[in-house]
């Protein structure tokens, strides 16, 4: 190919700068006014780097009602969630990528045809289910629907791995009289690693940032999960922006942290239409 | 064995689990609404709620609110979708490029996709604060393009503005993923093939590249406009409908319908219509970018 002229890549160059300024400078303000006190949230001009920098509306938001118990449920429902759905989806997956019965690909369909629907239609329903299941308010109710979810995008993904690998291994361990659930924990699993981690990055992520369904379900404080948190931590604070986002940078932190140490599977889900805008 | 494929009964071990909170949490919770719709829903006794047939469809129809939501539904899908695909490729085509530096960019411009909703939606709640915005200071200070500060949540247009431009911002790098594995797909003695027939980059990019990347596109498409239907989140934390329902898109109208006014018979409707909508133009854009390419 031809190498790019000085010129053309010093554009490229300031062309692609441009575009990571105005994606990072939102981020950057946040995170400057987040260490702001309170009079100086709003100051003209603007300042980038804080005038008399503060921790203490990161003190405040953390202290604040409980912050830290929503910080612990966000992270409860996202991790139970997540060992819930690679259980159960990627035994789904073993089933359809390795076993042939009756109705196969009208169960196959209609789980994946469940990718068109929008997640809202269902809301109202599963409202009166939770409630006739005493599920609203609890961290239960949560999982159940979040791995409900989850489970077709899930399986969708690790059907197609599973079809991937190699089955020597497979079909000796069953000539050697190995049943299927051998099968499937001791060697398709293992092998699976890599497709098992995009899945949990991304169901994980899913949990930790759901809103919708949390702020229907959930009406008691003490089971908050932190953007349901963060939405009444707005609305009781409405102007005192840099405890908001203060509160903002707990919820946020730990993904961009966990984006950039495990960006391949994040761009697997990515690529995979799984994380959606 | 049977064609590679085991046939046993234990398989029933493996469907179960995930079929019982599929089923219970969203096949049942889809037809149940559907069910729904048709009646004037009581929720302290559903057992004796109406049967009203297609009455909270027709309400709908006849809803202007409804109306409003749905015009501001199809803008913001009309003008975020080609706005996030066109800057998507855009974007690609330069990481394309492989310069010294790239995958910094790359991991840049995903941080907006990665970031949750409610954050972001927040943060241009505060951007765009009417009184000392950064964006105001910066359009009326700075480049003094406005002669003074503008209310972006005071008016409806301008509101829906600043919730299409977050659409845009946050959705610009998942499109730029998509395309990018497209584009790394294209083998580059395809350019040197263009090159060495005479053909201008602009007429390799027109004639080769976007033949090839159709079904990234098709994808993107279908994928983006399903996202777009579905705004929500944007909508309800950055104006909430308002001023006066004005920005009411079609979820937060079903939202408020079913959890603020307690009509859940109409707002499984609502949803249903939403449901129909996004059914239809998915089959519409299917056949689109099925059809076989000319060359």
């Amino acid at each position: 190919m031809k190498k790019q002229s000085f010129w053309s890549r010093t554009l490229i160059y300031l062309l692609l700068l441009g575009g990571a300024l105005l994606s990072t400078i939102p981020f950057l303000f946040m995170l400057s006014t987040s260490f702001k006190e309170h009079s100086y949230v709003f100051e003209l001009p603007p300042r980038f780097i804080p005038e008399n920098p503060t921790l203490s509306n990161y003190i405040q938001a953390w202290t604040w009602n409980n912050f830290e118990l929503y910080f612990t449920n966000s992270f409860v429902v996202s991790l139970v969630t997540t060992l819930i759905v690679l259980i159960v989806a990627s035994m789904l997956a073993f089933a359809f990528a390795r076993f042939r019965f009756w109705g196969k690909n009208i169960l196959y369909y209609l789980i994946l045809s469940s990718l068109m629907v929008p997640s809202m239609m269902l809301i109202i329903p599963q409202f009166i289910l939770a409630k006739n299941l005493r599920l609203l308010n609890s961290l239960p109710g949560l999982v159940f629907v979040y791995v409900a979810m989850n489970v077709a995008v899930s399986t969708f993904l690790l059907r197609g791995f599973f079809e991937s690998l190699p089955r020597e291994l497979e079909d000796a361990t069953r000539m050697d009289g190995g049943g299927f659930f051998t099968i499937f924990f001791r060697i398709v699993l293992p092998l699976s690693k890599p497709s098992l981690a995009t899945v949990t990055v991304f169901t994980f992520l899913f949990g930790w940032d759901e809103f919708v369904w949390a702020l229907t379900a959930i009406n008691q404080q003490s089971r908050l999960t932190l953007p349901v948190a963060i939405h009444s931590f707005h609305g009781a604070h409405q102007t005192q922006w840099g405890l908001v986002f203060a509160a903002s940078m707990f919820a946020i932190a730990p993904v961009l942290i966990a984006f950039v140490l495990l960006q391949r599977h994040f761009i697997q889900g990515l690529t995979s239409g799984a994380i959606k805008g | 064995m049977d064609g590679g494929y085991y046939r046993s009964k234990q398989v029933i071990a493996f469907l179960v689990p995930a079929l019982v909170f599929f089923l219970a949490f969203n096949t049942y919770p889809l037809i149940e609404a559907f069910r729904m719709s048709f009646y004037n829903w009581n929720i302290v006794r559903p057992e004796n709620s109406q049967f009203v047939g297609l009455a909270n469809y027709m309400k709908a129809f006849s809803d202007p609110i409804f109306w409003t939501s749905m015009k501001n539904t199809v803008l913001y899908a009309l003008v975020t979708v080609p706005a996030q695909m066109a800057l998507g490729l855009l974007v690609a085509m330069f990481l394309n490029f492989n310069l010294p530096g790239t995958k910094v960019f790359r991991t840049i411009y995903y941080l907006p996709v990665i970031s949750s909703w409610v954050v972001v939606s927040l943060l241009f709640r505060y951007l765009f604060n009417g009184e000392a915005g950064l964006v105001n200071y910066i359009l009326v200070d700075l480049l003094q393009i406005f002669p003074s500060y503008v209310s972006w949540f005071r008016n409806a247009s301008t509101a829906l503005f600043v919730i299409m431009l977050l659409g845009i911002w946050k959705g610009v790098g998942w499109s730029m993923v998509i395309f990018l594995a497209g584009l790394q797909g294209i083998p580059t003695e395809l350019r040197e093939a263009s090159m060495i027939d005479g053909a201008s980059s602009g007429q390799h990019f027109w004639q080769v590249v976007l033949p090839i990347l159709r079904p990234t596109m098709g994808f993107v498409a279908i994928m983006l406009v399903i996202g777009g239907f579905n705004v929500f989140t944007s909508v309800f934390l950055v104006t909430g409908g308002g001023p006066l329902h004005r920005t009411e898109v079609l979820l937060t109208y079903m939202y408020y319908q079913g959890f603020e006014r307690l009509n859940f018979g109409y707002g499984a409707a609502l949803s249903y219509i939403l449901g129909i909508i996004i059914f239809v133009i998915s089959v519409i854009q299917l056949r689109l970018f099925q059809k076989p390419v000319e060359m």
